[in-house]
């Protein structure tokens, strides 16, 4: 389907009214969750990584980041929920139809194997332990980094729901791009060689994605070019593209470039997952995006059962 | 196909659904007052008037479980001299109980799950409010009671199928509009149905969420309408968000694969 087709989008709706509920969910909540998620996922990479090649202070900044953020993440979570004192009843079932089920079977092995890496690290108590948890981490964040994007693509929500071939791969390219703008800012650049290569490769795989999704042909991207949404994924390029051709020149020379550039890398995963959060929100309200793909879909299905037909549709 | 875990009853009592004549409804609302009544659902506005025909319910939601719509519609005169007229569409909507029910799909607790009449019910002492399911929803049918952070939908009467009595919402309207049984023989009362008005000239009737091979795998409630389905507020082809589940999760686990191969990558790919 080519993006430039034209399409007809007139239709009869009900009083201009959604079709679709939009989403409870709090932007700083949900949106502020995946990006917490997916930051302390990519750190424990690092964190990994660095454990068994000899960088103990980009380790060290690593596993603290990871735990940093994963906790603030789950309280984000907790707080979102309609009735918090029910978290709990998130582990009374493991549903795979549920992403949020599997997320939070995920989170809550990822949770105590970065915690525990985190703590050993910093105390020195059951390094071998604390190695052995670090690399439990790296692979479990794997999952942390990218469910997340099932999970929003798993809905009615247009915009979502259409980006669901692409999405895991723009958010696994933020996520990385994210823990690597963070490590690089945190970490003497003699040992936070392998965090710029993260943030760049991150940024790179970021970037292209969010560009394919954006140019996908699917009426629900018009979500992603306008508005607040719009607003927010234009700065967040400027951000991710900045610090990465930042980190790429300078960081191996300046700290002060490395940090003012990591900032910067991360800042722009931030304002993808709040850009997309918000693009999402915006195609439940106008019915068009529900509407007009549908009859699409309808009258490709009615021409296709039935092609010796020849008139047009009753023009009523 | 669907993912759907909890399918239907193998066992056990036959589904049981509505079919919604609307080229029967009134506009009465009487579904909606009995709805209300019956299962203390509360007021969802404080009293306004929304201008939109006798509309003033405006859609489904958490403390709204059937909502009459009111369409008019400009009837133009045959004769030039005289004036144009006006046509009302009025239907009952409610919760579609769908075959592949995304809000079941997706609920991470377990608290909306499938009866065994076939219907789909919130555990309102399980529901932890983290609203999963009302994004899911293709119809836009469940939603958050906000000062309570629990979601909330029709239930077709579960408390009353249980008693073999029919819902509140069909035994209240007064022009069998909303009918209530064995969804088989709902179906085939409105193939029967159907036909009539097409005989009768009526061009624009058509069922919506009867057929069992639509996206959602047929709807326990399904409709008789007079227009296309958005004219309602109705999507034209919804299709069950999990339907593409497998394939996200192919998707995701390779992004996560991935990741992992780019990060030992950046540590022990081509330097010591």
């Amino acid at each position: 389907m080519s993006p430039r087709r034209q399409r007809n989008e007139e239709f009869t709706s009900y009083y201009g009214r959604p079709i679709l509920k939009q989403p409870t969910w709090h932007a700083l909540d949900i949106a502020g969750y995946i990006f917490a998620g997916g930051l302390a996922a990519a750190s424990s990479m690092l964190g990994a990584g660095a454990q068994h090649s000899g960088r103990p202070a980009l380790e060290r900044s690593a596993k603290l980041t990871a735990l940093t953020a994963i906790s603030a993440s789950v309280v984000a979570l907790v707080h979102d929920l309609g009735r918090p004192e029910r978290f709990v009843n998130m582990l009374r079932v493991a549903k795979p139809t549920s992403p949020m089920s599997v997320g939070s079977w995920i989170l809550s092995v990822y949770g105590p194997l970065a915690g525990a890496s985190a703590l050993s690290n910093l105390t020195g108590v059951l390094p071998r332990a604390g190695r052995a948890a670090g690399v439990g981490a790296a692979v479990a964040g794997s999952a942390v980094a990218t469910y997340t994007a099932v999970l929003l693509a798993d809905t009615a929500v247009p915009t979502w729901h259409d980006a669901h071939e692409v999405l895991p791969f723009v958010f696994a390219g933020s996520a990385a791009a994210s823990a690597g703008g963070v490590a690089a800012a945190l970490s003497p650049v003699v040992q936070a060689g392998p965090a710029r290569r993260m943030a760049v490769g991150g940024a790179v795989l970021e970037t292209v994605m969010s560009l394919k999704m954006e140019r996908s042909g699917n009426l629900s991207t018009e979500t992603l070019h306008q508005g607040r949404a719009g607003t927010l994924l234009r700065l967040s390029k400027a951000c991710t593209v900045g610090g990465a051709v930042g980190l790429a020149l300078g960081g191996r020379h300046s700290r002060l470039v490395s940090a003012v550039s990591g900032a910067s890398v991360a800042a722009g995963s931030a304002l993808l997952r709040f850009g997309i959060f918000e693009a999402g929100k915006a195609s439940t309200i106008d019915p068009k995006y529900v509407v007009v793909p549908q009859r699409e879909r309808l009258e490709a299905r009615e021409a296709a059962a039935a092609p010796a037909v020849s008139t047009q549709a009753p023009a009523k | 196909m669907s993912v759907t875990q909890l399918g239907m009853p193998a066992i056990g009592v036959p589904r049981k659904g509505f079919f919604t004549d609307t080229s029967l409804c009134i506009g009465c609302k009487a579904c909606e007052v009995a709805c209300k009544e019956w299962n203390s659902v509360p007021a969802d506005t404080s009293m306004q008037l929304t201008g939109e025909s006798f509309d003033n319910t405006s859609a489904l939601g958490a403390d709204t479980w059937r909502h009459v719509a009111f369409i008019e519609q400009k009837v133009p005169a045959t004769d030039p001299s005289a004036h144009d007229g006006v046509k009302w569409l009025m239907s009952s909507d409610v919760c579609k109980h769908c075959t592949n029910a995304a809000c079941l799909d997706v609920c991470p607790t377990g608290a909306l799950f499938r009866t065994e009449h076939g219907t789909v019910v919130v555990q309102q002492d399980v529901c932890n409010g983290c609203g999963y399911c009302v994004s899911a929803c293709p119809y836009g049918v469940i939603d958050q009671r906000k000062e309570d952070g629990r979601v909330f939908k029709c239930t077709m009467c579960y408390d009353r199928l249980g008693a073999g009595e029919e819902p509140a919402c069909a035994k209240a309207c007064p022009t069998k509009s909303i009918q209530y049984g064995e969804l088989d023989e709902l179906r085939a009362r409105a193939d029967a149905r159907l036909e009539e008005l097409h005989e009768r000239g009526e061009e624009g009737a058509r069922l919506y969420g009867r057929d069992p091979d639509d996206g959602v795998g047929g709807d326990g409630a399904f409709f008789l309408l007079l227009d296309e389905p958005e004219t309602y507020g109705l999507p034209p082809d919804p299709v069950v968000t999990t339907r593409d589940l497998p394939a996200m999760w192919k998707r995701a686990a390779g992004a996560a694969a991935g990741m992992l191969v780019g990060a030992a990558v950046i540590f022990w790919g081509g330097r010591k």
